[in-house]
């Protein structure tokens, strides 16, 4: 039982640790928290929806749609919505993402209605997989890997390429990148079209488990922003981290103590973090000498 | 010898405050020039506004590099033409390693033998920079870090390098070896436009001298020449000149011009 709970929280934690991580790579370079993510992904598994069932083509085919739909989709919003904001400041830009989030919102809703759809997804959710005494889905099998590839990948990314130090730069200090001749400007561009395009992964990952409606995302993204505070808003390592915590302390909760106040217990850890850790659990923050 | 940078009466606003009142100014090629004044004369505020970093400014005058004029132009595309900056205050990237930092100041540069070649010879201008490789450029110490800065810059491969106040903040035995390596960069063809407090240090050092006072440019010369100025010496250097009879400091002689 007790490994049962632990492997599908896992499962899930890996989901909200994929949109931590998008929330994060945005946060890291924009000092936004983005509360459009979740219809960001949202709106980019219904156009995977939408080449797969209403225009017939392959799951590939589709899936690579979307991610490229995903990724013009964060670029276009950071181009259009933040770059115009004139002296920013976090607050007016939150407003802004919240802005985008209620106008991806009404079109989705306006496109493809309230009704409930099924993205029919090549992996199932019910050929089940035995790891010892407990059981896996293929689904929450390939979700696992899938995020684990995602990580390594972006752990690479940021360690090794020229643009991901470029990134990290452009945060710490986007004075010192201009005049090294950083694009600010482009980094930001491809900072929101990596962030998209992994919200979008999760979303493609959620919907065959959940329904897909426009009410996909709203929960998952709240978790997945809670991970993120919890593990820290400034590492990478901590927010997937702090995603998959929270999957394992959820399930462990609801099959234990009481299943109807699973969800609560996300928040109920992210007040005591913010109490004794209020940079999140893993952040390791450079304090600047005076 | 070319001029290689030539500043002509540019006038900078911070919104309302007038910081520069008309500037000119030519650096030529494989010189050290430095600029010198008090606190609030415009000094950085001459090299922010050449490298762009201030919108819309300035609000009047030309700045031509190497015959091309990049007034209005953004400091991404001003330094992929060989003009450099190190800010005051360091400014490093404190949560990337040494190693990083430095690589990102070649980021606009594809040539990966003379990137590798340059990593070299910055390491044995400043040896310490080699043995910190790996660590974040935010533990380094003050000094160790204006060196990661200079470094930094340097990996732009400029023609043209901007310096302000290398000294800020320094130890003066630091103080000297940094502006030992100034020279040694300046022997290697980099031309050098200096902007310091430290009077005396940056004048030993420089072939030309500028004094700016409240935005405007009040005195140029000769470094050497300017080191025997009477003037020059008690309100820049520290040295008390003779005492009048009735041991009145008489200020009158500061140099203004309005």
């Amino acid at each position: 039982m007790f490994l049962q709970l632990l492997l599908s929280g896992i499962a899930f934690g890996s989901l909200y640790a994929l949109i931590a991580l998008a929330m994060v790579i945005i946060y890291k370079t924009s000092e936004v928290p983005n509360f459009g993510q979740g219809e960001m992904a949202m709106l980019s598994t219904f156009v995977a929806f939408m080449l797969l069932d209403t225009y017939g083509h392959s799951f590939f085919v589709s899936f690579l749609g979307a991610l490229v739909f995903a990724a013009l989709l964060g670029v276009f919003l950071e181009f259009v919505f933040l770059r115009r904001a004139k002296d920013p400041n976090i607050l007016s830009l939150i407003l802004i993402t919240l802005g985008f989030e209620m106008i991806l919102y009404g079109v989705a809703s306006w496109k493809w209605g309230a009704d409930q759809r099924d993205l029919s997804f090549p992996v199932s959710d019910f050929d089940l997989v035995n790891i010892g005494p407990a059981v896996i889905s293929y689904l929450n099998l390939a979700t696992l890997l899938v995020a684990l590839v995602l990580m390594v990948l972006l752990f690479l990314f940021f360690r090794y390429t020229k643009v991901g130090i470029a990134m990290k730069a452009t945060q710490q200090n986007p004075m010192a990148a201009r005049i090294n001749g950083i694009r600010v400007n482009r980094i930001l561009s491809v900072t929101w079209a990596m962030s998209s395009t992994i919200g979008a992964m999760a979303g493609m990952l959620l919907a065959p488990v959940a329904t897909l409606d426009p009410n996909l995302m709203l929960e998952p993204l709240l978790k997945g922003f809670a991970s993120a505070v919890l593990g820290g808003m400034t590492t990478l390592v901590g927010a997937a981290l702090g995603g998959y915590m929270l999957g394992i302390i959820e399930n462990l909760f609801g099959g234990y103590v009481s299943l109807e106040f699973k969800s609560i217990v996300a928040f109920g850890i992210i007040v005591l973090v913010l109490c004794f850790r209020p940079s999140g659990l893993f952040a390791k923050h450079y304090v600047r000498k005076v | 010898m070319a001029t290689l940078l030539e500043i002509k009466n540019i006038e900078t606003f911070y919104r309302l405050i007038y910081a520069l009142r008309g500037v000119s100014l030519s650096v030529e090629e494989n010189t050290i020039t430095a600029v010198l004044g008090n606190n609030g004369a415009g000094k950085s505020t001459i090299l922010k506004t050449v490298m762009g970093l201030l919108d819309d400014q300035p609000d009047k005058g030309t700045i031509e590099f190497m015959g091309r004029r990049i007034d209005g132009k953004d400091p991404e595309v001003i330094v992929r033409m060989g003009l450099s900056y190190v800010p005051e205050g360091r400014e490093v990237f404190d949560e990337l390693t040494v190693k990083e930092n430095l690589l990102m100041g070649a980021y606009i540069r594809r040539d990966r033998a003379g990137i590798k070649a340059d990593f070299e010879k910055i390491y044995v201008y400043f040896p310490i920079l080699k043995q910190r490789e790996s660590q974040w450029a935010g533990t380094l110490s003050g000094g160790e870090q204006q060196m990661l800065a200079i470094g930094r810059a340097l990996m732009n491969g400029p023609k043209l390098l901007f310096l302000d106040e290398p000294s800020l903040g320094l130890s003066p035995l630091l103080v000297k070896e940094i502006f030992k390596i100034i020279v040694e960069i300046s022997k290697r063809g980099v031309t050098l436009l200096l902007v310091e407090q430290n009077a005396r240090m940056a004048l030993s050092i420089s072939h030309v001298g500028l004094i700016l006072e409240n935005g405007r440019f009040v005195m140029k010369g000769k470094s050497s020449d300017l080191m025997q100025d009477k003037d020059v010496q008690e309100f820049y250097m520290g040295v008390r000149s003779e005492e009048s009879a009735k041991g009145f400091q008489r200020w009158k002689r500061k140099k203004r011009w309005r």
